[in-house]
């Protein structure tokens, strides 16, 4: 049944129905309506979890890894500084294979402090092991939970993820979301099962040193497992349309490109602006579109290069900056990459940082600096401040 | 220079809620070092993140607003690589008790010459009300919506067990009583701890019955126990009350210090 709600507690209603077994999460803006939907829900006896009040996003998520590793569901959500202050820990939950689920509400990160959205603290993070999907609106968010806790303990993978969502944007907007009974989401993600776990009985260890004899192979696997999610996923996503009617079969989303002579590419809240700047810069008659990456991680390169075979100009919308990089976004390298054609023009696009607004207008200003052969560079800077 | 010189006048009015106890705060603390006649080129302000860190964005002099719980780590290099700069801290409870707990123990062993004005409004403000370490047991919070079920931090007990040369409590009712101790934190060598605990309208008092900011200055007034007459209670046998907490000031010695200008 659609029901009108905030982003936020259409996460909290998602992470309920897959029924955690442990919650530790710290306050950060703006993640912090679904921790404190969550502690409501524990409060109340609807949802059985062990909420644990923590006294860091560091001890947040180390007390999920421990959680995870003794055989629990567990989850957390964070944003921007908090998930910087995890990244040790995000390493160790990937190598130690734990399928833990976090929510990011994306935010810019300081210095200069800003609570203000873009998608630089995720994507900061690419290299830690988890996925990462980024959705493009309330229902995507809630939908990826049921989706990631398939994917993140499905045995071939038992990698953890980042639910990725613009802060602010989707985090503290209310829009119409569907979210499903207790029962279908039970008969979709059944309870977790591990297959290891720490067992008094048989006891073991995990993250013991690794000599140089063994670490290789661990980080191989980790790869390896990173590009069975992207199977997994594609198998969960189809599944979920025969459970809930609405389709993620596909890691990229294509809008308006079969006929497209020119392309956007984005994640996040912002492809919502695009298709309808797409929409009407088509009436006259430009033929652009718009490709969505849904996952960053894994990227699914094979995929945005057959999507955008004979489209001779590519614009990157990007809410990152990869300092000292000569095409400055780092979603932008790596479609340059899957593409592999010199032929072909690939723009990155710096837009958007620490909250500022992405209109229609800017979008077809991209597109009038790509048409100039204008790109790999920042768009909307306020000159008369430099 | 009186207080009001201290002040960056081109950030006022501030952003914090009305009937916040932080600007009383604030005052004092401009109020000590302006009596002890320091320079505004010579005092440096330091905070980490939360209502009480916006403090020094309102301060004429240098200052540094640093990441969460971390400002008396960056206090630290900021001291040591120039002593003779006086360095004040504004910090509060979920910033200095919990995600910055462990640089707190041991800037107070190392025992460096900082002075720490933590604002304790009991919850995490500026994220709308979180329950935090010292959030007291029993009280609500957006994250113990039916009472914090752990039991609190004691920050001056801490402090104090960890090697602090001066430690003092007052709430935000105590003005004059804070602005001696501050003024005692300042000139004192060594690490000088100052918690004041505040009322916080918007996130604590409204969720815990002091509707109107007056019910909370009254209820700092009413439950705060001087120091000297909880050792007399104790003497006695008799014990607090949950809403009662001691004020006073809990120790000044003088154990080597670190970073002091000879
Ligand atoms: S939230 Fe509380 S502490 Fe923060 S400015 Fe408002 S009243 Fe003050």
């Amino acid at each position: 049944m659609l029901q009108i709600m905030e982003g936020s507690h259409a996460v909290a209603e998602a992470v309920k129905l897959c029924r955690p077994d442990v919650i530790a999460a710290y306050p950060i803006t703006p993640q912090t309506h679904i921790v404190e939907r969550l502690a409501d829900m524990v409060a109340d006896g609807e949802l059985d979890s062990e909420y644990i009040c923590v006294e860091s996003e560091f001890s947040a998520l180390s007390a999920c890894l421990g959680a995870s590793a003794a055989g629990s569901r567990v989850y957390s959500a964070t944003s921007s500084q908090g998930l910087l202050l995890m990244a040790e820990v995000c390493f160790n939950v990937a190598g130690m294979r734990q399928p833990v689920v976090m929510s990011i509400a994306n935010r810019a990160v300081g210095a200069p402090l800003s609570i203000w959205n873009d998608q630089q603290d995720s994507i900061s993070l690419r290299d830690a092991g988890w996925f990462q999907w980024y959705a493009e609106d309330a229902q995507e968010i809630s939908d990826f939970h049921f989706l990631a806790y398939k994917v993140a303990e499905d045995n071939n993978v038992l990698l953890p993820g980042f639910i990725c969502f613009d802060g602010f944007i989707l985090s503290h907007t209310y829009e119409p979301v569907d979210i499903p009974d207790q029962e279908s989401v039970s008969a979709f993600l059944p309870p977790y099962h591990p297959v290891i776990q720490l067992d008094a009985t048989d006891p073991m260890t995990m993250g013991m040193y690794a000599t140089p004899d063994y670490y290789m192979e661990f980080r191989y696997e980790i790869d390896k497992a990173m590009t069975q999610s992207a199977i997994a996923l594609r198998k969960a996503g189809s599944e979920f349309k025969e459970h809930f009617g609405r389709d993620y079969g596909e890691l990229i989303e294509e809008y308006r490109l079969s006929d497209a002579d020119f392309a956007f590419v984005a994640l996040g809240s912002v492809c919502g602006t695009i298709k309808d700047a797409v929409d009407e810069m088509r009436k006259d008659g430009k033929k652009v579109g718009l490709l969505k990456i849904r996952s960053y991680r894994p990227f699914p390169a094979e995929e945005i290069k057959k999507a955008l075979s004979g489209i001779p100009l590519v614009a990157i919308i990007e809410k990152n900056l990869s300092i000292g990089s000569r095409m400055k976004g780092a979603v932008g390298l790596e479609v340059k990459d899957a593409i592999n054609d010199s032929g072909v023009c690939v723009y990155s696009y710096i837009i958007g940082l620490g909250g500022r607004d992405i209109r229609k207008l800017h979008i077809r200003g991209v597109y009038e600096e790509a048409m100039k052969g204008n790109g790999d560079t920042f768009y909307g800077l306020r000159e008369e401040l430099l | 220079m009186t207080r009001d010189d201290w002040y960056r006048h081109d950030r006022l009015p501030h952003i914090y809620c009305s009937g916040c106890g932080n600007g009383s705060i604030i005052n004092c603390v401009l109020e000590a070092v302006s009596d002890i006649g320091w320079n505004i080129d010579e005092t440096v302000f330091i905070s980490g993140i939360g209502c009480s860190s916006r403090a020094p964005g309102y301060i004429q002099t240098d200052s540094l607003h640093t990441t969460h719980g971390r400002a008396i780590a960056f206090a630290t290099g900021v001291k040591l690589a120039n002593p003779d700069l006086h360095i004040v801290i504004f910090t509060g409870d979920g910033d200095l008790g919990a995600i910055g707990g462990n640089h707190f123990i041991h800037a107070c062993r190392r025992n460096i010459d900082l002075t720490v004005i933590c604002i304790n409004n009991y919850i995490y403000g500026m994220t709308g009300g979180q329950g935090s370490p010292l959030t007291p047991y029993g009280k609500k919070s957006t994250t113990t919506p039916y009472g914090a079920c752990e039991m609190p931090f004691d920050l001056c007990n801490l402090a104090v067990a960890a090697g602090a040369n001066y430690v003092s409590r007052w709430t935000s009712y105590h003005v004059t009583e804070l602005t001696k101790a501050v003024t005692a934190g300042l000139l004192t060598e060594g690490f000088s701890f100052i918690e004041v605990i505040s009322q916080c309208p918007t996130s604590y008092g409204r969720r815990n019955s002091l509707r109107e900011v007056s019910d909370q200055i009254l209820y700092l007034k009413n439950n705060a126990v001087l120091h000297q007459r909880w050792k007399r209670m104790q003497e006695k046998g008799e014990d607090l009350s949950s809403d009662q907490f001691v004020v006073g000031e809990f120790i000044r010695q003088s154990r080597p210090s670190m970073g002091v200008s000879r």
